[in-house]
């Protein structure tokens, strides 16, 4: 029988990948005993139903490739960048093969050994690393939304006619509210009252952007309960694109200068209100476990960062609140529920506020197929999950729809205005500084 | 060989979307959960409709080439891996809950409906459908009849023979042909349902299921015995039987098994125990309550160190949900994981555990065994590493001695997993000559060109 069994023992017994960190090992990949228990908790299999869009098909995607039985493919590319990275395989799996984290190990591969796309590096090393730049790139947007162009392109159904990417990025762009939270917000926001902690404010470079209201309520809630708030102005982006993209180097000079800022701000916690920053921070210190310089610096860092519902929770927090009378339902991001175990805090945040209902829509926890920039490089795949979400949001018919994730919050709004909801959209913080405002008067 | 102009064809049969050729996807779908066995297939083909699949199999005859029909792929004797090539013919379009029939206690269904959601429709309007084989949340309904799953609850209420009622089937030769139905009573001509059930895609496509349902169990009542050997273990479940009691569930967990389950889903299973016994029982309210004490005595009676209560159903739930994690959190100790399904009658588990345990030391090799105890179906798993050449073949001969010790129990080689390929090469162990020739003779004569799913069932494929 031309069967294909086992490998040759000396191509598994030397693998050299096994010295590398950052790309998969073979011994992780050969953990996969196939199961299939990660099939019907993975989004893109539901939506494609081909076991190539599935945990345990890119996993064994990358053991052929290990093998020297598949090669590093477009498609195969294109499969492994098909992924949400929604963590639902890893938190499924009993073998604790982690096949999310296989993925985005055999993007480095990927970008190590295969040409990369001329855009990658000026946007992943040259952009992003720098906020004000970020901040000069997003201006064309911050003028489109603002002359009126947007509600004229919207009206004369012009966008259909835009380059497809194009088009979908103008209709999950968020409404860029007013300037970038980092260009107004002071480097060091006093305790109200007595102060009780230093606070560092991990500020995320979509919450600068996208949602800088959202993220002055952060830091107010924060100073509310008695934390002087320090958003260090040298902070850059957390590393997470980079590190999707493969491009793991400069993930670690991302973390590296984070560290630093916070180290001589002196805080003694570091508070993010982004689900995906505060998942990847809390990763800072495996991230440079390797390298003997940082890697004590690193799990000193990573053991402060909190997610703001975590943080509030452990350190508890004031309860005078106003009543704000709303139904809500809760959504929860992947990079919060299973990237950092967090479900239950967000969820006790809401209903300490009086007057609010919180309705649970059933899989809560389900990809809304944000996931970063993939609505912009799988926008059909991502408008499908996007709806099963929705079905579900819809049912709940809550008047507010929350979730603490900035991402998720872009494509959830793009999913209202998609499905004519009439549903509003907020952070769990926005409708924490509401009701404190509100007992204030 | 599928040359261009087929694939055209097939292309043109089921759309050319549904019709998978790349390398990537090939290698995705030359696999099922079966370790150390591959190969991928020509193509991918995903029909939609009963027709679609007649189609499909009316130009496999004209063609010659071979059809392997899949579910998700989870099945463990190798049964869905294209071993002689041909195409990979999914199921999984066809997942349709067509109808609850809650008159005549039935449920009609297309093959890729997914076990588990099968059974969350019929639990909403409180019917019941028991078959639940480990891999229920993804498993299809057509792969369950096509291996005849069982699971947790087969000590009971049985396993998917007990409940296949009627079948749509597409013949190995292209035709469709309606067998069994919704009447409780039906003798008219051979039982064709009973014989698709369980023949691993190699006599027939099933393409709609009708299946029985029973009312949804009023109350359950879930115990955990623990014991410091599995010996005790093995003597409780042939007692509890004897004396009468028949639990839903009454499955069977060494240490090994135990410490893999517990890094995984970290409920607080006991570690300092050498096995232990997860027992549901269920039914109305007072039998539920007898029955429970009686089963906790039973237990003392043979040496249980504790029996713990589930507090209530979500508890019981949860230790039932971290059993069915047993096989693939048994992976976490070892790259390689070697399930075998060896059963034997029920009076004979303890022997049998105690014979595993026994092979274990023998070929230096780790062991972890759970199970259906209650039904005498067993799953000693050997953790091992595919890359040690040496370690594969003590392997290989504690396998087989697993399997003679079965048979010299008075078992049976595959309790639910099928033989396939991982088992044909011991099939002659178990049925003479005469039945083996039996078997052939039938697949031969559905199967003249030697269509559907070659390979399996039979060591020497060529000579059919």
């Amino acid at each position: 029988m031309a069967v294909e069994t086992t490998p040759p023992p000396a191509l598994a017994e030397n693998r050299p990948q096994d010295e590398e960190p950052d790309v998969p090992r073979y011994a992780d990949l050969l953990n996969c005993m196939r199961c299939g228990l990660c099939l019907p908790v993975c989004p893109t299999y539901r939506e494609l139903g081909n076991e190539t869009d599935s945990p345990r098909g890119r996993v064994a995607l990358g053991r052929a490739v290990a093998e020297g039985k598949l090669k590093l493919s477009p498609n195969l590319v294109d499969h492994m960048y098909r992924c949400l990275d929604c963590q639902a395989c890893v938190t499924v799996c009993p073998s604790g093969v982690r096949p999310a984290d296989l993925i985005k190990a055999t993007k480095v591969l990927i970008d190590r050994e295969l040409p990369q796309p001329f855009i990658k590096k000026p946007i992943l090393a040259g952009l992003l690393p720098r906020p004000r730049l970020l901040e000069l790139a997003m201006l064309p947007l911050f003028l489109y939304e603002r002359t009126g162009l947007q509600a004229l392109m919207r009206k004369t159904g012009l966008l259909r006619h835009l380059p497809f990417n194009l088009g979908q990025m103008e209709e999950i762009a968020p409404d860029l509210e007013e300037r970038p939270l980092r260009q107004t917000l002071p480097e060091v926001v006093p305790a109200r009252g007595q102060r009780r902690l230093r606070v560092g404010y991990f500020l995320g470079c979509a919450q600068n952007l996208a949602f800088p209201s959202a993220g002055r309520d952060t830091v107010e809630v924060l100073a509310i309960n008695g934390c002087e708030v320090v958003t260090p102005r040298t902070l850059k982006c957390c590393g997470v694109p980079q590190a999707n993209y493969g491009a793991i180097h400069l993930a670690r000079d991302m973390a590296r200068n984070n560290i630093q800022a916070f180290e001589s701000a002196g805080v003694d916690f570091i508070v993010t209100d982004c689900a995906t920053c505060g998942s990847f921070t809390k990763e800072y210190a495996s991230l440079l476990a390797g390298d003997e310089e940082w890697a004590e610096r690193a799990r000193a860092f990573s053991a402060k960062v909190r997610d703001i519902s975590e943080f509030l929770v452990e350190v508890s927090y004031s309860e005078r609140l106003g009543a704000l009378r709303r139904r809500v339902t809760y959504h929860e991001p992947c990079h919060l529920v299973r990237g950092q175990g967090i479900s239950a805090q967000p969820r006790q945040l809401l209903r300490s506020i009086p007057g609010i209902e919180l309705v649970e829509m059933n899989e809560s926890d389900w990809c809304c197929g944000g996931a970063g920039t993939y609505n912009l490089t799988h926008p059909e795949l991502s408008r499908r999950v996007l709806d099963r979400k929705m079905r579900n949001v819809a049912a709940t018919e809550a008047e507010v729809l929350v979730a603490g994730c900035p991402a998720c919050q872009m494509q959830l709004r793009y999913g209202l205005r998609r499905a004519g909801l009439k549903m509003s959209s907020a952070f769990p913080s926005q409708l924490l500084a509401e009701a404190y405002r509100k007992a204030e008067g | 060989m599928l040359d261009k102009k087929t694939l055209a064809d097939l292309k043109e049969l089921v759309g050319a979307e549904n019709v998978l050729t790349a390398e990537e996807d090939l290698a995705c779908y030359s696999y099922d959960a079966t370790p150390l066995l591959s190969r991928r297939p020509e193509a991918v083909v995903k029909p939609a409709s009963t027709s679609e699949v007649a189609a499909i199999i009316e130009l496999a005859n004209r063609r010659g080439f071979k059809v392997v029909p899949r579910g998700s792929g989870t099945n463990l004797s190798g049964g869905t891996v294209p071993v002689e090539g041909g195409i990979v013919m999914p199921l999984t379009r066809m997942d349709r809950i067509l109808e609850i029939d809650a008159e005549n206690l039935t449920a009609t269904v297309e093959p890729g409906v997914i076990t588990s959601q099968l059974h969350a429709a019929v639990e909403s309007r409180g019917l019941f459908y028991p078959p639940d084989p480990g891999s229920m949340t993804i498993s299809t309904i057509g792969g369950n009849v096509a291996e005849c799953a069982g699971g947790l609850r087969g000590l009971k209420y049985g396993v998917t023979k007990d409940y296949v009622m009627g079948l749509e089937v597409v013949l190995p030769t292209g035709e469709v042909i309606n067998v069994g139905g919704k009447n409780v009573k039906d003798v008219a001509g051979y039982d064709l349902t009973r014989l698709m059930v369980g023949s691993e895609g190699t006599l027939g496509v099933v393409t709609k299921v009708i299946v029985k349902l029973i009312p949804y169990p009023e109350s359950k009542r879930t115990l955990l015995a623990l014991y410091r050997g599995v010996g005790d273990a093995g003597r409780t479940v042939s007692s509890i039987i004897a004396q009468k009691v028949i639990p839903a569930t009454l499955e069977f967990l060494d240490a090994v098994t135990l410490r893999c389950i517990e890094d995984y889903v970290h409920i607080g299973l006991p570690l300092d125990v050498g096995a232990v016994l997860l027992i549901e029982v269920d039914g109305v309210p007072p039998v539920v309550e007898a029955d429970a004490a009686k089963v906790e005595r039973i237990c003392h009676e043979h040496g249980a160190l504790q029996v713990q209560v589930a507090a209530n159903d979500e508890e019981g739930k949860k230790l039932a949900t971290a059993r069915r994690s047993a096989l693939a959190a048994l992976a976490r100790a070892r790259p390689t994981t070697i399930l075998e399904d060896a059963t034997v009658p029920r009076s004979r588990v303890a022997e049998m555990v105690e014979a595993v345990e026994g092979i274990a030391r023998r070929y230096g090799l780790t062991i972890g065994t759970f199970g259906h105890a209650g039904d005498g179906n067993l799953h000693p798993t050997i953790l091992t590493d595919e890359r040690d050449s040496d370690e594969m073949s003590r392997v290989q001969r504690a396998v087989e001695e697993i399997f003679r010790t079965a048979i010299s129990l008075g078992g049976t080689i595959s309790g639910e997993h099928g033989i396939g390929v991982a088992k044909a090469p011991f099939l002659p162990l178990q049925a003479n000559a005469a039945a083996l020739d039996t078997m052939r003779r039938l697949k031969q004569a559905l199967d003249p060109n030697g269509i559907l799913n070659p390979g399996k069932l039979f060591v020497s494929p060529g000579s059919l």
